[in-house]
């Protein structure tokens, strides 16, 4: 067997999960796996306790109204994918999911894990940073939310204590007048992508009021740069603002110069698909 | 922790291919493993063990999984379908199986589990796939031997095969054994 020995718990409810991390050194949760079983089979992690979560009720649920789209601890990527409510209320969910992995994972894996894995190398960080969404955390001692601007504290690192589950993650709806993109290169789709990009463009009539653009893959977190200044100035440069913020590393699959240069690539496309896109929904808007 | 006290085993139901395994196993057990070892289902092949090969994909519930990033004792409550489940009632080939043999879909035959896994829920999506939706849906899995050209092939014969209907399909099948 591949993973170290480790004590198992599949909890049929939330408390007696939350008691298990809270009365255990070293437990982890296990949702999707998707992540975790290759850091345990590699012998990367090796917790003293899995809280398995898939029998937990009540998780499983994606649910939009006009604030945004709700995500279980439970629901797959591909259910969030096939929500046909989440993609109208909140676009960018479909355009990122589409790359996060292949199908196959994404019958497993789960979006709120992917969150909360913190891997600046996935969409689902980047784009709930981008939405400026929040994720609710549930421990023995109740439950709060953080929001996604506290919620990345360094590499594949979350601020949320070792005994808190991720329960939820929230994101918001997107605005009347406001437009989304996604982008990245990969060397074949499905890849990690060497980078990736999401833009978020608000106008009002033809200007643009405000621009920000998510990166994954440009920096050892999930960054997202507000453009705005360098998008309304004429002789503005939004990828070189970008990459002011920036920390594109090497490796084995592409140069940090290489990383740099697709970010000035991407910046300006998803710029220009959002502000198209928020410019279609305007029409739309007034046209119905 | 490496502590010398006798690991823990687990109790776990397995439901396979409509047949009920009762195994006992370490937490640590991956899926792919209990299929293989202690259900005796070979047919399910491991590769890279990371999720990253598709060689292990099985059915859990309908919807192709890696079996090697699932842990048995996580599988209590799922319908898994492996490779040797794919076979018709009768134990005819079905229109994925056949497409393979029609199509020379392998040659070594240690990917085809995987595709074949895949590709029957891919077609139960979607029956009639465009040749770029049949490239996207293996894109998942690696072989190493074919170029992926006649494993399109086999996803767009497949579709026809299972357009046409049981009936018409071809029957100088010479057992199809490429689990063995």
């Amino acid at each position: 067997m591949k993973p170290a020995p480790f004590a198992y718990l599949r909890p049929s409810i939330l408390e007696e999960a939350l008691a298990a991390l809270a009365g255990t050194q070293g437990a982890k949760v296990l949702a999707g796996g998707q992540s975790l079983v290759p850091l345990l089979s590699m012998r990367l992690a090796a917790p003293s306790m899995l809280v398995d979560i898939n029998a937990l009720p009540d998780l499983d649920h994606v649910t939009s109204d006009d604030d945004g789209v709700r995500v279980g601890a439970l629901a797959r990527h591909a259910d969030v994918l096939a929500s046909s409510g989440a993609a109208a209320a909140q676009p960018l969910l479909a355009m990122a999911l589409s790359h996060v992995a292949h199908p196959t994972i994404r019958n497993r894996g789960t979006t709120v894990g992917s969150v909360v894995h913190a891997d600046a190398a996935a969409e689902m960080p980047m784009v709930l940073r981008l939405l400026e969404g929040s994720v609710d955390v549930a421990s023995v001692r109740g439950r709060r939310t953080v929001p996604a601007a506290e919620l990345f504290a360094g590499p594949l690192e979350t601020t949320l204590a070792h005994d808190e589950i991720a329960v939820e993650a929230f994101f918001p709806a997107l605005g009347p007048g406001a437009g989304v993109a996604f982008q990245e290169i990969a060397r074949r789709h499905g890849d990690y992508a060497l980078v990736g990009a999401a833009a978020h463009v608000e106008t009002d009539g033809d200007a643009v009021t405000r621009a920000r653009v998510g990166y994954v893959s440009a920096s050892d977190v999930p960054v997202v740069v507000d453009v705005t200044d360098a998008v309304t100035d004429p002789a503005g440069d939004p990828a070189a603002a970008a990459l002011a913020e920036l920390e594109p590393a090497g490796d084995i699959h592409a140069s940090a110069a290489y990383r740099a240069h697709l970010v000035t690539v991407l910046t300006p496309r998803v710029l220009a698909d959002a502000t198209d896109h928020a410019r279609r929904r305007a029409g739309e808007r007034s046209s119905a | 922790m490496t502590s010398p006290a006798p690991e823990e085993l687990h109790d776990v139901r397995l439901r396979v291919n409509g047949s009920v395994h009762e195994v006992r196993v370490p937490a640590r057990r991956l899926l792919s493993d209990a299929l293989r070892h202690d259900c005796g289902l070979t047919g399910t092949h491991v590769g890279c063990e990371h999720g990253v090969c598709g060689a292990c994909t099985i059915l859990v519930d309908g919807r192709p999984v890696r079996s090697c990033l699932m842990l048995a004792v996580s599988a209590v409550d799922a319908e898994i379908t492996t490779v040797e489940g794919l076979t018709e009632p009768d134990g005819s080939l079905s229109p994925v199986q056949q497409a393979f043999s029609d199509c020379h879909g392998l040659q070594c035959g240690f990917c085809t589990p995987g595709f074949l896994t895949t590709i029957t829920a891919g077609l139960r999506e979607n029956p009639d796939p465009s040749e770029d939706e049949a490239r996207e849906m293996i894109a998942g899995n690696l072989c190493r031997c074919t170029g992926y050209q006649n494993i399109v092939r086999s996803v767009l014969r497949a579709a026809e095969i299972g357009a046409e209907g049981p009936a018409s399909r071809s029957t100088d099948v010479d057992g199809g054994g490429e689990d063995r």
